[in-house]
């Protein structure tokens, strides 16, 4: 049997690679599926948890989630386009006017 | 049995995960986003959760990545060159940072694992969806209800933020 | 008895009902500023019912009664200390209350007439109700500190009326000046308050009064001389009377009801009540003897140069307190009230009848303005004045009456409470210490001075011919325009006359009936009436040395009219006051600048401390405090041009900063 900890590890690992994509990558769209990655393991051991106590809450909670990702995406990938229209690039660090 | 195929689609995770962040071309990068998410599915299968699984790959797979595809093909991004090749400071702190998380996160599993459970064999309806829409609909109406003025909410705004400026231009 | 104490709160009460109404209707309403004669009868109304109860509550009362109590709510109440609004009508308090509201409605009658062209008119008479309720809290209060609101109320209320025509800066600063100088006193008799509550643990009367035994006498020296500072701060004595002739600023009225009749006989009234701390330190009594004889001495040394009718007054006015002062030095305070209530009648008589002068001068110059005569003249100065007994009869004779009550001539008020007085001080020089002997003379010399200058002021005013066109030749036959004053004026002045004539009877000495018709005849009222309440001194004089102080004064008095009559009495005032100028020479020089107090007020005490706040104060304000204030900014400041570079506008630095967050939380999380 596969104790519930090699599942958790799989998400902690798939967590840190989101983490790692987030800070290193400059193009905007890459952050944002690393963030997405990120969700996904969060899902993941959602699941995990809700099938080792036998509890349905966990699943519908990783229903919600979903949702809400779509929804975000959406939104995150419309304001993507809309910055591009401006400056013509997704390049994160070209978009700077918020600065001291 | 089970052990095998979950190292299998372990690794698989694992590998398209890495490939998503580090590849060059986006579209690349897309794609093993969405292996990334079947093999997420496969191993929610192994979890005997079938609703999500089969949802995982309907929404995430097929409509979100669907998604990001379209805005990265209306985009036409450029290529970068590859991250690995400047070793920046940027770099070296990003790594560092995501050690830290997983070297807590492993802390924090090893820490509980002794109080975990095992997987409990009532599980087999667990993840039926009579069992998800048999709770959805009556203890979680609301925030049922609430997702989709927020789904709705988000198209909308999607749309404003997304459309051509030049429509709204008074003539 | 019991339903008496009902009528005590509605006594204190009325007044400050008065007060409201005509001041939030005067201040809001144009068309109630108007309504002059209703303000009026309203707040002589708030004043006189109170009157009517206070006379129900005095024939309530008998020699033996209880006080009479009434305790409206705890007021303070902080670990051992409490402190009540309670109110009591006992046999010394009641005497007070009748003559507060019987003499201050009759002022108010009199001010309807004196401020009727006044533009402030409902003003004044809500100040005046509001003086009312704060004197009537004096007396009427049933513990220290209750006496003391009301104590600092008539501060107040002598502010805001002395200055009540604000707009002239002279007038302004007079006022400032009586209630900086009531304020020394004040701190001297809160100091005193606290003693009180050191040593006896409560400020209720009663409580005092019985705990007093154990009164160290250390702490009863002190106590008694920090309450008699506060004394000389309110009832105007050396060395905090400079303010009482400067207050003469205000309306007459003021004058007669505040600085004659009630506020200044407030420390009186305070030591009266606080007897019992008195017998326990003769050194006090002396020393509250010496200063009251020395100010009685001192102010009417400079009476006698004044040509100001109303400073004449004012300096009589501080030497009949300095009477009063130096009969509760000698252990009289039921000499001492009773000096308190003829005084009362007839300077209040004094002060009207000259508001009375003054305002038919006033309409004088009015009328040589009227018809393009541009003739100035001060109307308060006697010098203009003169035979005004032919145009102002009514006023000339209750002026008259008033000021033969004064001098001390016999059956009148004055008289009885003077001799009184001086026999019980020839009594403390008998059994206390000789130095009451000298003072005794001082008191005698005083006494003929009384007489003289308040004679001369009547003469002067009243007798002889109108000065005015003499020394205005624009003025001439200007006396047509003097007339008499109205009803609402002569009727209190009337009154009052009435009752300094009739008023020494209720202490008409014992020793005289008891030579006459033997040993037990009891006729001095007022002296049965307080002694019960008072810690009096006892009067072991022989009956034979008695009656040589009674004839002695009389003679001294009639003496003095008989001088002020030749020198004053035939029209030949300003010769005789330089034949006293030329007579005294450098002494009248002395008196006639009011022995430069004020300069050297000024010069030793207030100008240091205005140089210390310039040089000092003011640095160490602009330096360190402005400075401490400058440099919190300026940290402030440039921690935020520190901070400010974070901020730099590129998402993965935000990015690794939330990483970092979480990083910590769940550290600490799991940590």
């Amino acid at each position: 049997m596969i104790s519930i900890s090699w599942f958790l590890g799989l998400s902690a690992v798939l967590f840190t690679i989101g983490v790692i994509g987030v800070l290193v990558r400059k193009n905007a769209i890459i952050m944002f599926m690393s963030v997405e990655l990120m969700l996904n393991a969060v899902n993941l051991s959602l699941v995990a948890f809700s099938s080792h106590f036998g509890d349905i809450n966990g699943q519908i909670l990783v229903l919600f989630v979903l949702c809400v990702a779509a929804a975000e995406a959406a939104v995150g990938l419309a304001i993507i386009i809309a910055i591009y229209r401006n400056n013509l690039s997704v390049d994160i660090t070209k978009i700077n006017l918020l600065r001291w | 049995m089970l052990t095998y195929l979950f190292i299998m689609l372990a690794t698989f995770a694992v590998a398209s995960a890495v490939a998503t962040v580090l590849s060059k071309n986006t579209v690349t990068s897309a794609l093993f986003l969405v292996l990334n998410m079947v093999t997420l599915a496969g191993v929610y299968l192994l979890l005997k959760a079938q609703y999500l699984a089969i949802i995982q790959i309907l929404v995430y797979a097929g409509a979100i990545m669907v998604l990001f595809l379209f805005v990265i093909m209306v985009l036409n991004v450029d290529d970068e060159g590859s991250i690995m090749k400047q070793i920046s400071f940027k770099l070296v702190l990003g790594f560092l940072l995501g050690t830290a998380v997983l070297a807590q996160l492993i802390y924090a599993i090893g820490s509980f694992t002794d109080t975990l459970p095992v997987i409990s064999t009532a599980m087999e309806d667990v993840g039926t969806v009579e069992a998800i829409g048999d709770v959805l609909y009556s203890k979680y109406l609301l925030p049922f209800q609430l997702t989709a003025i927020l789904l709705t909410a988000a198209v909308i705004g999607a749309l404003l933020i997304a459309q051509h400026k030049s429509n709204s231009r008074p003539s | 008895m019991n339903d008496h104490a009902s009528l005590l709160p509605i006594i204190v009460g009325l007044p400050l009902l008065g007060f409201l109404i005509n001041g939030l209707g005067g201040l809001f309403s144009e068309r109630y500023r108007s309504a002059k004669t209703f303000i009026g009868y309203l707040a002589t109304a708030a004043v006189f019912v109170p009157f009517l109860l206070a006379v129900t509550i005095f024939t309530g009362l008998q020699v033996d009664s209880e006080p009479v109590r009434y305790h409206l709510l705890t007021w303070i109440q902080a670990g051992t200390f409490t402190s009540d609004i309670a109110w009591r009508a006992d046999q010394l308090s009641i005497l007070m209350m009748l003559f507060v509201t019987g003499i201050g409605s009759l002022i108010h009658l009199y001010s309807m007439g004196y401020m009727k062209e006044d533009e402030g008119y409902w003003k004044f008479f809500a100040y005046l109700n509001l003086f009312i309720f704060a004197m009537l809290n004096l007396v009427m209060g049933d513990n220290l500190l209750l006496l003391f609101l009301g104590w600092e109320g008539v501060g107040v209320c002598s502010y805001l009326l002395i200055g009540f025509w604000y707009q002239d800066i002279l007038k302004a600063e007079a006022a400032k000046k009586a209630f900086v100088y009531n304020r020394i006193g004040d701190f001297a008799f809160l100091v005193a308050m606290f003693m009180i509550f050191n040593h006896v643990g409560s400020i209720q009367f009663d409580a005092i009064f019985a705990g007093i035994a154990n009164l160290p006498a250390e702490a009863a020296f002190w106590i008694g001389l920090l309450m008699f500072i506060g004394a000389t701060g309110k009832s105007a004595q050396i060395p905090l009377f400079v303010w009482l002739p400067d207050a003469m600023a205000g309306p007459t009225p003021v004058s007669a009801l505040i600085h004659a009749a009630t506020m200044v006989t407030s420390g009186i009234y305070l030591i009266s009540r606080m007897s019992a701390v008195y017998a326990l330190t003769p050194e006090v009594m002396l020393i509250v003897a010496v200063v009251g004889a020395l100010t009685a001495f001192v102010a009417a040394t400079i009476a006698i140069t004044q040509n100001d009718i109303k400073r004449v007054l004012a300096y009589s006015t501080v030497s009949q307190l300095g009477f009063m002062f130096l009969a509760l030095g000698s252990g009289a305070y039921i000499a001492a009230m009773f000096h308190v209530i003829t005084h009362a009648f007839f300077k209040a008589c004094l002060f009207l009848g000259s508001g009375s002068v003054i305002h038919a001068m006033h309409h004088v110059e009015h009328e040589l303005h009227h018809h393009k005569k541009n003739v100035h003249f001060d109307p308060q100065d006697m010098r203009n004045m003169g035979g005004l007994k032919a145009y102002l009869p009514s006023t000339y004779k209750t002026f008259l009456i008033a000021t033969i009550a004064i001098a001390g001539i016999p059956p009148l008020a004055g008289f009885f409470s003077k001799d009184e007085i001086v026999a019980m001080v020839f009594n403390a020089g008998a059994s206390y210490s000789p130095i009451y002997f000298g003072l005794f003379a001082l008191a005698m010399l005083t006494a003929f001075m009384t007489a003289f200058y308040m004679f001369r002021l009547t003469f002067g005013t009243f007798h002889g011919s109108f000065k005015l066109p003499l020394l205005h030749k624009e003025a001439e036959g200007s006396e047509k325009y003097l007339h008499e004053s109205p009803w609402q004026m002569t009727l209190p002045l009337w009154i009052l006359a009435g009752l300094s004539i009739v008023g020494g009877f209720m202490g008409f000495p014992d020793f005289v009936v008891q030579t006459f018709s033997g040993p037990d005849a009891h006729v001095n009222w007022l002296h049965g009436w307080l002694i019960p309440y008072v810690s009096e001194a006892e009067l072991t004089l022989a009956k034979s040395i008695k009656w040589g102080i009674l004839l002695f004064s009389v003679v001294l008095a009639s003496s003095a009219v008989y001088v002020a009559y030749l020198k004053y009495g035939r029209d030949n005032v300003a010769e005789s006051d330089a034949a006293l100028k030329s007579g005294f020479g450098p002494a009248y020089k002395l008196w006639a600048e009011k022995y430069n107090l004020d300069e050297i007020y000024e010069g030793y005490v207030a100008n240091p401390i205005l140089r210390l706040s310039d040089k000092v104060l003011a640095v160490f304000d602009l330096k360190v405090i402005d400075g401490m204030v400058n440099l919190t900014a300026s940290v402030v400041n440039f921690g935020g041009s520190l901070i400010r570079y974070t901020q730099t506008g590129v998402v993965s630095s935000y990015a690794v900063y939330f990483v970092l967050g979480a990083l910590l939380v769940a550290g600490i999380l799991l940590f």
